[in-house]
């Protein structure tokens, strides 16, 4: 009608520009989603990532030295660690005023136990001078330096006041360094002793043996999956229902299962001995070790293999085998070149879920594993639940994430996730 | 606005559950027949006089952890935690077990000597209440040892006389102990050897010489199940368990007492619990630690009381019908040459010596 409408923007029906118009509209249609989404949204917020990432953050944070001897540690900066002298007597004195005020809150013994994991002995030491330090008073009983080494000598050692030194970082590398068998010490970053490294072995044990186990369990669940998406369907579903009948029985259950199947007084042994084929001196290691965590750890898995091998290969129409052996093709060629291409995404899904769900399994390397077949998982249950060092609980773990997060995008890179199916 | 009430109306149904559940009471224990003893001791009879619920859980294993989470999230869910001695000094240590005194809060013995008397050198922390005297020893198969059944300790070390696996904890603790123990260390002088790098390396030289021959186990079935099964010709456990392998099970199976390991197990009572249920846990422990019900424990399972009053009262199996006395590590004749487990020293050394012990697993 009007002139300024044809040489203007275009307009919407209440006048505002189409353009914004069709924005607004566009954000509450997103906003309308996000809306729906958002309680499960806050849900997995709450009870997933912020606890996850809570406790990634404690393999850095490091407050407990700062926050239990906050003097001490401003007065351990003017002080020299390489000096070979010991500490003045403003570093006692502020040492005992926070002593006796961590003693009154109980959080001494803690912070022992914290310094145990760098120094030996820092436990005791604590926990024994705690009971002497409680009678002192910060001004009154003046000066300090010698009544606290007649309380104890250790006080009197220059390694003490360095190791608090070296630990008072708010924001520490220490657990990191401490999960790659590295420490942190006064005179720098250093390799652990010789006998007390462990996990960089069993980082690569575990990564190693899940790669197998992820085989196993391609070769064994490929011809289960072809033959259930190649029956017909009545037959197919019955034997699907024994794939599926494992997730009934608890994971201990079928753990437990396989000692009394592998022992040397098990099942297998005592038939292998009845047949003659066994000496029955020399019956068979089976359990206790890499093989036996391979063992049940792959019948544990198998069916997360099977299910989208299955759902994968059921899409794949018959007709292309046939297809191709009509045209010449021998039994191998068409299965290899026209039916398993097909396949793969099958086999890749499958692969990722197993290889991620075998990497963080511990029970049953715990119960079956002894000592070689244990994952790097089991020494983080231990931090955890026994030594009570969640530092270095918290930087294995993140370890573990990062590894998994880098081969999936490694995976991503060659294979492509889109390729994924599960069905 | 339909969301709010929602929420508001389950955080009503929260608290008015929390008030229904007022008389419940949970409490934490290892699980299996030790539980089971403490539930027909101490838990039916408490439920039947006083008619609160009693809530069993398993988690005494990582109560510690377990604690240390609760304590930081303000919400404690445990009123009565059972733990080793180990465990309560460091619950205490940090604050997170209360503070009890023996002589006001706890039942005197019958004859009126006062609790802290009647508990004696038992009391290592003031946050505990011991129950029972345990002991980590050996049991063995008697149809695989030959005419010479073993008679002391080193008989583990010792695979020409009894050829066959051992089974012995996946922990340095004990282990490293016995080990110097049979390297001719004397019993007063393992804990200051071991303190020594020295110490440890000859400890894990002596346990190498077996290296081939131990199958590790963590929980405290393994072994019986392990003996059971003839897998290992001996194997060391908890005594309880070995009690209910020979007399319950009558498996082929006996008992070597020498060197055993004795060590305490007891209750506490969290921090932070409201006053409501704080005096409710400190009934349950005034009922549950009294002399009688600490001799009643003993007629389900082979630990030996924590109280001096309550040995007397020691009675018969409730099932079996045979005297629990003999079978406790606390006899006379069972604690001819026994070894105490050093809290100090495992406290300081667990991280460094742990370490060192489970790479040298790993070789």
């Amino acid at each position: 009608m009007s002139d300024a409408a044809q040489s203007g923007p275009m307009l919407a029906a209440d006048g505002t520009p189409l353009k914004q118009s069709l924005a607004r509209s566009l954000r509450n249609q997103k906003m309308r989603a996000l809306m729906l989404i958002a309680p499960l949204l806050i849900f997995v917020l709450i009870s997933f990532i912020v606890p996850i990432a809570s406790m990634l953050f404690r393999s850095v944070e490091n407050n407990i030295v700062a926050d239990t001897l906050p003097l001490t540690v401003e007065a351990l900066q003017d002080w020299d660690a390489d000096s070979g002298e010991l500490p003045d007597e403003p570093v006692f004195t502020a040492f005992v005023t926070d002593m006796v005020a961590a003693i009154e809150a109980k959080e001494h013994t803690r912070l022992g136990t914290r310094l145990n994991y760098e120094q030996t002995g820092m436990s005791s030491l604590f926990r024994k001078s705690g009971r002497k330090m409680k009678k002192l008073d910060p001004v009154a009983d003046a000066p300090f330096k010698d009544k606290l080494i007649e309380i104890d000598k250790d006080w009197g050692e220059l390694q003490t006041w360095r190791t608090i030194k070296t630990h008072s970082v708010t924001i520490t590398n220490g657990y990191f360094l401490n999960a790659v068998d590295m420490r942190r010490t006064p005179e720098g970053i250093q390799s652990q002793p010789e006998d007390k490294q462990i996990l960089v072995k069993l980082f690569v044990r575990t990564l190693i043996m899940s790669l197998i186990i992820t085989g196993s369990c391609i070769l064994l669940g490929y011809p289960i999956a072809w033959i259930l998406a190649n029956l017909p369907m009545r037959t197919a579903n019955v034997l699907m229902i024994l794939v599926l009948l494992p997730f009934w029985t608890s994971l201990l259950v079928r753990t437990s299962a396989w000692k009394v199947m592998l022992q040397q007084q098990g099942v297998i042994n005592d038939v292998l001995v009845w047949l003659g084929m066994v000496a029955d001196e020399n019956r068979l290691v089976m359990i206790n070790n890499q093989f036996g965590t391979i063992v049940a750890m792959t019948h544990i898995l198998l069916p997360f293999m099977i299910l989208p091998m299955y759902s994968v290969m059921q899409t794949i129409p018959p007709s292309y085998l046939r297809a191709a052996k009509s045209l010449g093709a021998t039994n191998w060629t068409a299965f290899w070149r026209v039916y398993f291409p097909q396949s793969v995404p099958g086999i890749g899904a499958g692969s990722i879920l197993v290889f991620i769900l075998a990497i963080g399994y511990y029970i049953t390397p715990e119960i079956v594993g002894g000592t070689k077949g244990v994952f790097i998982s089991n020494r983080i249950a231990y931090h955890i639940s026994s030594s009570l060092n969640w530092g270095l609980a918290a930087a294995l773990g993140t370890i573990l994430l990062a590894a998994v997060l880098i081969l999936y995008w490694a995976y991503d890179k060659i294979v492509g996730i889109d390729n994924v199916k599960l069905g | 606005m339909k969301l709010t009430k929602t929420l508001l109306a389950t955080t009503a149904l929260t608290v008015a559950a929390g008030a229904v559940a007022a008389q419940e009471m949970t409490i934490v224990s290892w699980g299996g027949a030790y539980s089971k003893s403490q539930k027909l001791a101490y838990h039916d009879p408490y439920s039947e006089k006083t008619g609160v619920t009693i809530i069993n859980d398993d988690s005494s294993a990582e109560a510690v952890a377990k604690l240390r989470a609760m304590n930081e999230a303000g919400n404690i869910t445990w009123d009565v935690v059972d733990v080793v001695a180990a465990d309560a000094i460091r619950l205490c240590d940090e604050g997170l077990a209360m503070e009890i005194d023996a002589d006001t809060q706890l039942a005197p013995a019958p004859d009126g000597t006062p609790a802290s008397e009647d508990f004696g050198d038992l009391l290592v922390s003031d946050c505990f209440i011991p129950q029972i005297v345990y002991s980590t020893t050996f049991g063995y198969r008697t149809d695989m040892v030959g005419d010479t059944p073993p008679t002391d300790v080193c008989a583990v070390f010792d695979t020409e006389t009894y050829p066959g696996k051992r089974s012995l904890e996946k922990r340095p603790i004990n282990n490293m102990e016995w080990a110097l123990i049979c390297d001719g260390v004397a019993f007063e002088d393992v804990y200051d050897v071991l303190a020594t790098e020295e110490g440890q390396n000859q400890a894990l030289a002596k346990l190498d010489t077996i290296k081939g021959d131990v199958i590790w186990w963590n929980a405290g079935a393994d072994t019986p199940q392990l003996l059971a099964d003839g897998e290992v010709v001996m194997g060391s456990t908890y005594n309880g368990r070995l009690f209910s392998v020979i007399e319950e099970q009558k498996q082929p199976v006996a008992m070597l007492w020498d060197a055993q390991v004795f060590d305490l197990d007891g209750w506490i009572i969290p921090t932070g619990l409201s006053e409501e249920r704080t005096q409710r846990a400190l009934d349950y422990i005034y009922f549950a630690t009294d002399t009688q019900r600490l001799a009643d424990q003993a007629k389900y399972i082979s630990y030996g009381p924590a109280r001096a009053s309550s040995a007397p009262l020691v009675g018969q199996h409730a099932d079996l019908g045979i005297d629990m006395a003999p079978h406790m590590p606390t006899d006379p004749e069972n604690a001819k040459r026994t070894f105490l487990y050093n809290y100090e020293f495992w406290a300081d050394y667990r991280d460094d010596i742990d370490a060192k012990f489970q790479a040298w697993l790993a070789q």
